[in-house]
């Protein structure tokens, strides 16, 4: 049963290559290098808030803070910049102050023992209504050129490639290394499937529960911070909306992915098929010139089939076995 | 006292679970107007009586007669519906309704609105406070109510229900001498008022206080029933724990060497206190006492998983990090706990995860755990163990009992620990592997490993152990030799009966 079940995420790659191949065929300009820098633009923020966010849901836990830290940053980029620091300056302390905003998200949920639902929910308020209060309504547009220009250009090292991988791919690829290999092949991987299959047993192995957890919202804070910054930089806009939302398309595309909303369970390779899949079909059906409403209706079938199926071919499954066991019981 | 007609006969009751059985062919009659002690050891099998009346499980054979007709109980609605109450140990109100929404639950008053009659709730609550004798306010919410309070309001609840049958599952473990006090005058009047008791204790002088007729069982088994003035204490105790010790526990003789561990002193408020013994490499030293006498919690805060409040615990000397299981593994501590599925293993996860939990940082190389490092540890492990499995992938849980617990073992033996830690080692296990468990310890003592070993099962320590520590109420009781460890020796210090 439960090969069964970690195949959804073999399932959804697979289902991922088919929607891309079947796009690239039937809607005009999908497979344009021109679109495909788009839709790498558009799938950066949720793959990239995606990585800790899986570490965080196979824990059991989750964080719905991470679109609003992402505004927070952005928020304070566009102060910092009418402040006159440096742009060198801003980058790595946005980036503390999204690790500083996951660290508090970790306390109230580690130290204090808080369920990370109710935490989150509220720093998701707690963290956008600091960012009105950092910005206002007002925008900062004036980023420097050769930073915004870094986040939506093309690799220029690669002629042969005609100027069709985005710069943040690169970054997207290696921060995705990253995250999957530790997932996937350290202690550290193991011991968060442990902490969210069976936190008890983890904490008798020796399995630092509670620190663990604590270092995975400074992860997730830290990135989001860092999302932050990209979002800003790629719309040379720092506003107190920036990201507002985002959360739910990167629970949503983590959960199609195959992760277990319960802890234990998932893989990355899954989940950053479950991205590419929800941004190609959005990006495809937008190029078909499909409203909005049938988008958001589109994404939120697919999420409930992610939920559902795996549950229906698991209770096909376990009845066909009872049945089986009877019969042998019966003979 | 009505030798007449029995209101409830358990008559040739056997239960099993899997290969275990835990109940055969046990009969006894319960007398209106009667209270009847049902005594034996841990795991003898009194819960699963309980279990059975209550409708929690079902009897494989035998029957249950109500007034000499058979009952078949589908479920606990049934065995209430039969006038079958039963007070646990811990009582489960819901703590946010009212003391007498509580008692009404399932069968509330109703107006002619079909609306719940709170003034009749309320009415009902007291009216039955008043002919139990006891002060409680109705209107107040549960939450909070201490334990044998609670206890008191199941007893009403029982009574709203006409229970003509009341059980009671060790109520006393956690009262206070005035509690239960109070809890048999209410007991008492009942009894006079023709229901009949079914009382559940570890404490003999609760027994020859309150009953009238005592049901002895051994491993599942029925040993006696008889009037309680009758019999002696010593003849219950006796009868409970005379078995023959026909399993051979292939105990081999070590000299012991240094002092490997040293617990002194150790507090936890509440739970233990003042605990203090030595293991020495080569040595096994058992934990002895009732359910509910600290062992878990002792080895548990030893090993850290647990904190304590005061007191030390010396590895090889040196004291040991409080509170941190990782630093006890660190200085060559293992603990194997007592709740498999809750505390040793991690049932979704392969069982090569399992094995290798506790040790996969140092199985990675340069951080990175590649496929094969954790395969071989793992197989070499389930092997020397002789742990019959499909694949090292498939989940642990997919594995029988005994199998699971080999994967635990494996897990904790793998890590190559000079201090082992058991905790119920051969719980729920079938014999055959309880004996190559009981081999694998004691050759991993003759190795020069020290064993620390928590135990109900008395064959077990007796067989094992080069010392008994027996605990009782969270206290020291005895610290017994091989040669003076008997059962006897040992149950009576467990019991708190005269001194060993």
């Amino acid at each position: 049963m439960s090969r069964k079940l970690a195949s959804w995420d073999t399932a959804i790659i697979l289902l991922t290559v088919l929607v891309l191949i079947i796009a690239s065929l039937a809607v005009d300009n999908f497979g344009t290098s021109r679109n495909f820098t788009f839709m790498v633009l558009d799938l950066l923020p949720i793959i990239l808030v995606a990585l800790p966010m899986t570490f965080i849901i196979v824990t059991g836990e989750i964080d719905l803070s991470v679109a609003s830290t992402l505004g927070l940053t952005s928020s304070l980029m566009g102060w910092f910049w009418n402040h006159g620091l440096s742009i060198e300056t801003i980058i790595p302390l946005c980036i503390v102050i999204g690790a500083v905003a996951g660290a508090f998200n970790g306390f109230l949920i580690t130290g204090l023992g808080l369920p990370s639902l109710a935490v989150t929910i509220g720093t998701l308020a707690l963290y956008r209504g600091l960012a009105l209060v950092v910005l206002g309504d007002s925008a900062v547009a004036d980023f420097p050129f050769n930073y915004t220009g870094w986040v939506t250009g093309t690799l220029s090292w690669l002629p042969w490639l005609d100027g069709a991988v985005p710069n943040v791919l690169i970054l997207i690829v290696v921060l995705a290394l990253i995250f999957g290999v530790i997932l996937h092949a350290t202690p550290i991987g193991r011991s968060l499937y442990a902490i969210g299959a069976n936190a008890q047993a983890a904490h008798f192995a020796g399995i630092r529960v509670a620190r663990t957890k604590f270092w995975l919202y400074v992860v997730s804070g830290a990135v989001a911070g860092l999302v932050g910054v990209l979002w800003t930089l790629r719309y040379s806009s720092a506003r107190a909306d920036n990201g507002a939302g985002l959360e739910l398309a990167v629970v949503a595309a983590v959960l199609l992915g195959g992760v277990s909303i319960f802890g234990g369970k998932g893989s990355l390779p899954g989940v950053l098929a479950g991205v590419v899949l929800l941004t190609a079909l959005q990006n495809a059906l937008r190029l078909e010139d499909v409203s909005g409403q049938a988008l958001n209706i589109v994404t939120g079938a697919l999420l409930v089939l992610s939920v559902l199926l795996p549950n229906v071919i698991s209770s096909i499954r376990g009845n066909w076995q009872r049945r089986k066991l009877r019969q042998s019981a019966a003979s | 006292m009505a030798e007449a007609a029995a209101l409830l006969e358990v008559h040739d009751v056997t239960k099993s679970f899997g290969a275990v059985a835990a109940v055969q062919g046990v009969s006894f009659p319960l007398y209106g107007g009667e209270a009847h002690a049902l005594v034996g050891e841990n795991g003898a099998g009194k819960s699963t009586i309980v279990k059975m009346l209550a409708g929690v499980h079902r009897p494989d054979t035998g029957t249950l007669r109500i007034e000499h007709t058979d009952v078949d109980f589908t479920g606990p609605a049934d065995a209430k519906a039969a006038g079958i109450a039963v007070i646990y140990q811990e009582p489960t109100l819901f703590p946010d309704l009212s003391v007498a929404e509580n008692i009404a639950m399932g069968n509330q008053p109703l107006t002619r609105l079909r609306q719940i009659d709170r003034p009749a709730t309320h009415a009902n609550a007291e009216r039955l406070f008043q002919r139990l004798g006891v002060h409680l306010d109705p209107t107040r919410p549960a939450r909070g109510l201490s334990i044998a309070d609670q206890q008191l309001v199941e007893i009403a609840k029982a009574l709203s229900s006409e229970a003509r049958i009341l059980i009671m599952d060790e109520p006393t473990a956690a009262l206070s001498a005035v509690e239960v006090a109070r809890l048999f005058a209410v007991v008492r009047s009942l009894r006079d008022e023709g229901a009949a008791i079914l009382f559940i204790s570890h404490r003999f002088e609760e027994i020859t206080e309150l009953c009238q007729r005592v049901t002895i069982m051994r491993d599942g088994k029925h040993v006696a029933t008889e009037l309680v003035a009758d019999l002696t204490v010593d003849d219950m105790i006796r009868r409970m724990v005379g078995r023959d010790l026909s399993a051979l526990f292939p105990k081999q003789e070590v000299a012991p060497g240094e002092v490997m561990l040293e617990v002194s002193g150790l507090t936890r408020e509440g739970v233990f206190r003042d605990i203090s013994f030595t293991v020495r490499a080569g040595e096994i030293v058992a934990l002895a006492g009732l359910v509910g006498a600290g062992r878990s919690e002792v080895v548990q805060a030893v090993f850290g998983v647990d904190p304590y409040d005061s007191g030390t615990v010396r590895v090889r000397g040196r004291s040991l990090k409080r509170g941190s299981p990782r630093a006890a593994m660190a200085a060559g501590l293992a603990l194997v706990p007592e709740d498999r599925r809750q505390q040793g293993l991690v049932m979704e996860l392969s069982i090569e995860r399992n094995v290798t939990l506790p040790r996969a940082r140092k199985l990675a190389r340069l951080g990175l755990l590649f496929g094969g490092a954790e395969r071989k540890a793992a197989l070499t492990w389930t092997q020397k163990l002789q742990t019959k499995l499909g694949s090292l992938a498939d989940p642990v849980g997919t594995l029988s009992g005994g199998n699971q617990q080999k994967v635990v073992l494996a897990k904790w033996l793998s890590t190559s620990p000079q201090l082992l830690i058991v905790d119920e080692p051969t719980r729920g296990i079938d014999v055959g592997t309880k004996a190559e468990v009981h081999r694998l310890m004691s050759s991993l003592a003759a190795d020069g490993l020290a064993v620390v070993m928590v135990s109900s099962e008395l064959p077990e320590v007796l067989g094992m152990a080069d010392r008994v520590v027996v605990l009782r109420e969270g206290r020291v009781a005895a610290v017994l030799d091989r040669a003076e460890a008997t059962e006897e020796s040992v149950m009576y210090a467990a019991m708190g009966q005269g001194a060993a």
